[in-house]
């Protein structure tokens, strides 16, 4: 008898794709509702906000990850466990400057841009993958972490790689409203 | 390869934003965001079936083409099977769920009963875009009598 349905690759695969084909119809969509690249690069980001919000619970619950002491530790987590455990890649690191709240996460494989081979016509400050850099800044702001995070290179756009900027903004200061004596 | 959970957490927000955006709160521009999430599973339901195996797009008869999208597709996308199959034998099929994951987290029983049909829009279209790229033109819709439990009803149009 033929193994189980779930276990043949040829399942495994649909539903790797699921995902990025899903996606791939909202960019189309929104691309269809909005003639701003600007607009849709925004809502993605929004969207995407919205997602990391709740899929940091999802992540601390499945991985375990202790407390970070630094924003470098925060930078590995995020490209060491969370790319890998969510898109089965782990984009490589780099500390942008001396003060050490600007990291760069260099991809070189991604997943989500499986069947997109260029961006559409008219359509060149698209940023594909601006639900990532929403992802981010949500699940970091979840855990009282403020950041900007955009796309600092595209390989849609021409570029030799796919870059994330990660700039860690003043950590959100839960004591900020304790009244000084 | 994309976590599962991924598609859950962009589905859920899809169907948050795509309602929330609609400046028509009506019946009208309810059926209109409806109509769009279903239009996306559609293209998104073509295209799975564009991937699926050789061996699967020779079927001898529509009754086998439904029994895979219960067993194979419904595997494939949700990891489990559907529940049941039932057919008038013209044309008409129901597929029932009782545990359908996209509504498995929402609530259990009548509760957000009203909002149940926005989180299943997207998987008609998915159903319609497969049975499409399989050859076969049909109508496919959804109800919700208690959650998680839902059905959907596919209506084969004959050309």
């Amino acid at each position: 008898m033929s193994r189980p349905a779930h276990r043949r690759p040829e399942y495994r695969k649909i539903n790797k794709d699921l995902f990025v084909l899903t996606y791939g119809a909202l960019v189309a969509q929104l691309c269809k509702d909005y003639e701003k690249d600007e607009d849709v690069n925004k809502y993605l980001d929004t969207m995407g906000y919205g997602i990391g919000t709740r899929l940091v619970e999802d992540f601390l619950a499945r991985s375990c990850v202790r407390r970070c002491h630094s924003y470098s530790e925060i930078a590995d987590i995020i490209a060491q466990v969370a790319f890998k455990m969510y898109l089965g890649i782990t984009p490589s690191v780099t500390c942008n400057n001396a003060s050490r709240n600007e990291f760069s996460l260099i991809l070189d494989k991604n997943p989500l841009v499986e069947f997109v081979e260029e961006l559409p016509t008219g359509r060149s400050s698209l940023c594909y993958c601006n639900l990532l850099c929403g992802i981010i800044r949500g699940a970091l702001e979840m855990v009282h972490l403020a950041a900007d995070v955009t796309f600092l290179q595209d390989r849609l756009k021409g570029d030799s790689v796919t870059e994330i900027g990660i700039t860690f903004l003043k950590k959100l200061d839960e004591k900020k409203y304790r009244r000084k004596k | 390869m994309a976590d599962p959970a991924l598609f859950e957490f962009l589905h859920t927000e899809m169907v948050a934003e795509l309602w929330a955006q609609d400046p028509d709160p009506g019946p009208g521009g309810q059926k209109t965001s409806l109509l769009v999430l279903e239009g996306m599973g559609f293209r998104v339901g073509q295209a799975l079936g564009e991937r699926l195996p050789r061996e699967t797009l020779t079927f001898r008869e529509e009754l086998d083409i439904l029994k895979f999208l219960c067993k194979d597709l419904w595997v494939a996308v949700f990891h489990k099977q559907m529940d049941s199959l039932r057919t008038n034998h013209q044309g008409t099929y129901v597929l029932q769920d009782n545990s359908f994951p996209l509504l498995v987290r929402m609530a259990s029983g009548l509760q957000y009963l009203e909002e149940a049909p926005k989180f299943l829009a997207f998987t008609c279209g998915l159903l319609r875009g497969t049975l499409s790229t399989l050859g076969v033109k049909s109508l496919v819709t959804a109800s919700v009598a208690a959650l998680p439990a839902c059905k959907f009803q596919v209506v084969i149009q004959k050309l």
